[in-house]
């Protein structure tokens, strides 16, 4: 007879293996939908997760898709780890993008050392300036950040979608909904002769060495792990709540912010109406999946990157539908929750008693 | 200038028409968060029920088939919500996101073969009465069923809330799990019930949208709607007479911008289509700022996850 019984306190192993258990049920699902659709499981399988990442060139890109992804989920984390629920992630990119969109574009066709890093700064301060709306309002206003940021997020792309089909288009652009290239000196560095993957992989990489620093070094992490756990023991202990909740919003807005920097100097140049496919959102999952942990996130950041390269190559040669990718993506959170239930539940096997 | 009475009555007419997918997942919404689960997900179940309704409608033929058929939809996905929050204990919060970025991406999927298809004329009543009474004619009559159903849907849920036992049971298991489980309520039970009815109406919502407002298929096309309906629980308080004030609001503000498109005031489209979600945030921002009324109205174990021992 098997009986459940809650653990009395979690297991530290299996915090670590659930997030790979979730992969491999996402997988075995995925699989199950694919032959539903009608293709064979295991062909649509390899062209979704192997054949994409096969060579250098598809590494390469990767890394590319794995970089916003980390960034923003580092961000992230400081939020969730406080109880924060910051879900507009991507609302936060968007206006970082646009600010730092902005300042590239006032040095068209200008050259000199000092524009890549003021437009980097901009993209941190815009990204920043828009998370603080949903930290202010839910400090002092007492309203709820998980809708605010939300809907900040739809009217982020229409001010994106207004500066490009307005007055940002490129006087030389035929009408398209874009504005002019910047110039070089206001894109980031391809570190490869051939490949896309840019010098943005390093600002996702310190935000993990920094982040690692504050969560498990200093007293500010300190603070947010008490706040997380309960908010009455945070208040009681007389942490400044208020000023913790808008630090962790400016933190995690300035990562958004900075991705969003990352996209526009890197693969694309420019700025125009589709710069990101929903990174902000996914980088929820990222972050989840990665267990809010900074080396996690850098690990689950790869395997989500995956699944944007797998749609892609999956849609070219399979013709399977490219939004099987956020399938994937929705999955791998329900399966991650799922067997969080082995967190705090275990199965004991009890010999019948006579 | 004279303004024909009857225009007016069909710009009402015009509002009512887009407030009711946010009357009915909102009312939905409101039953589930008064159990206290609260679902994020509303946006994935409109999207999931506006595909579901659609398909159905082509691939059948009949609309009846495929309005239950999308309201059951709702009902299919919200289950995975409610096994994950209730019998595996996840957190409420990331479940509701991850069922809306599964919905979006499901949606989309099965959308594919049914882009550009165009809909099918959905019966209304009464539709020779509409110029028996003017300014009020437009706004009583030539509706589809589910408009009605939609007007009369936040009365029937204030009477259920009030004076029925379930209702009393609902928040009950909302306001106190543990003092409702003492009483012998199964809270678990409960909460599924709450959380599939949420379901079934968001499902409704997303048909609507898609066989009767639009009427046809476009990916993404609840366009954030879920979203607003979530907000407008908030807004109303919890108190379902609310909700209708607030989603012809929202319904103003959606027409409105259309029309002044039209008599060409100049500003920016975008500047207009940003208005719904500008006015939710500004709405939530003046709701909210009375913390003790938000605190008193709010069921208490609002997102709370409950786990009996036994």
């Amino acid at each position: 007879m098997i009986k459940i019984v809650k653990r009395d306190q979690p297991s530290r192993a299996i915090f670590f293996f659930t997030p790979v258990l979730a992969i491999f049920l996402t997988l075995v699902a995925g699989g199950l939908i694919f032959f539903i659709l009608g293709f064979k499981p295991f062909e649509a399988l390899k062209f979704f997760f192997i054949v994409p990442i096969a060579d250098k060139y598809g590494f390469s890109e990767l890394l590319l898709k794995a970089t916003p992804l980390c960034l923003i989920a580092i961000g992230l984390s400081f939020c969730f780890k406080s109880n924060n629920w910051n879900i507009g992630a991507e609302g936060q990119l968007t206006f970082g993008a646009i600010v730092s969109g902005g300042v590239a574009l006032l040095f068209y066709e200008q050259e000199g050392f000092y524009i890549l890093p003021i437009v980097i700064l901009a993209g941190a301060i815009g990204g920043m300036l828009y998370a603080s709306i949903p930290a202010i309002l839910k400090t002092y206003f007492n309203t709820n950040e998980i809708l605010v940021s939300l809907m900040l997020v739809y009217v982020s792309k229409l001010i994106l979608d207004y500066l490009v089909v307005g007055p940002w288009s490129n006087p030389e652009g035929f009408n398209f909904p874009e504005t002019r290239q910047f110039s070089d000196s206001a894109k980031l560095p391809l570190l490869f002769e051939g490949l896309r993957i840019h010098a943005g992989i390093f600002l996702a990489l310190a935000a993990v060495v920094i982040s690692w620093f504050v969560f498990y070094k200093t007293y500010l992490g300190f603070q947010m792990k008490v706040s997380g756990f309960s908010l009455k023991t945070a208040k009681y202990a007389g942490y400044k709540g208020k000023k913790m909740i808008i630090l962790v919003f400016l933190i995690s807005g300035a990562c958004a912010g900075l991705a969003g920097v990352g996209e526009i100097t890197g693969p694309i140049g420019q700025l125009h109406r589709e710069i990101s496919p929903d990174y902000g959102f996914t980088a929820i999952i990222v972050a989840f999946l990665g267990r809010l942990h900074p080396v996690g996130i850098i690990f689950a950041s790869l395997v989500v990157a995956i699944t944007y390269l797998g749609a892609e190559t999956a849609q070219i040669f399979m013709q399977i539908p490219k939004y099987t990718g956020q399938v994937f993506q929705g999955m791998i959170l329900f399966f991650l929750l799922a067997s969080d239930y082995l967190l705090f539940f275990k199965f004991k096997f009890i010999g019948s008693k006579k | 200038m004279i303004i024909d009475i009857n225009f007016i009555g069909l710009i009402i007419a015009s509002i009512m028409a887009s407030a009711v997918p946010l009357i009915l997942a909102s009312c939905g919404e409101l039953i589930t968060e008064r159990s206290g689960v609260l679902n994020l997900g509303v946006e994935g179940m409109m999207i999931i029920g506006a595909i579901s309704g659609f398909a159905l409608m082509t691939v059948t033929g009949s609309l009846i088939i495929a309005i239950f058929g999308a309201m059951l939809a709702g009902v299919l996905i919200s289950t995975i919500f409610a096994f994950l929050t209730q019998t595996l204990i996840t957190n409420h919060v990331a479940t509701g996101l991850a069922l809306t970025i599964f919905g979006i991406g499901i949606s989309a999927m099965i959308g594919k073969n049914f882009v550009g298809i165009p809909g099918k004329e959905f019966p209304v009543f009464f539709e020779g009465f509409k110029d028996t009474i003017p300014l009020l004619g437009p706004i009583l009559f030539g509706h589809s069923i589910v408009f009605y159903f939609a007007f009369a849907l936040p009365f029937i849920t204030s009477y259920f809330l009030k004076k029925t036992k379930i209702g009393l049971i609902v928040r009950a298991v909302g306001d106190s799990p543990e003092s409702a489980s003492n009483q012998g309520i199964n809270v678990r039970l409960v909460r599924y019930a709450c959380i599939l009815y949420g379901g079934a109406m968001s499902g409704l919502a997303g048909a609507y949208l898609s066989m009767i407002y639009t009427p046809q298929w476009i990916e993404n096309m609840t366009g954030g709607r879920g979203w607003i309906a979530l907000a407008l629980v908030v807004f109303s308080t919890w108190n379902p007479i609310k909700i209708l004030i607030g989603a012809m609001i929202f319904g103003g503000l959606t027409i409105i911008q259309f029309h002044m498109q039209a008599i060409g005031v100049r500003i920016p489209v975008q500047f207009l289509t940003a208005l719904p979600y500008i006015v939710t945030i500004i709405v939530l921002v003046v709701i909210s700022r009375n913390s003790r009324k938000i605190r008193l109205s709010t069921p208490s174990s609002l997102g709370k996850s409950f786990y009996k021992d036994n």
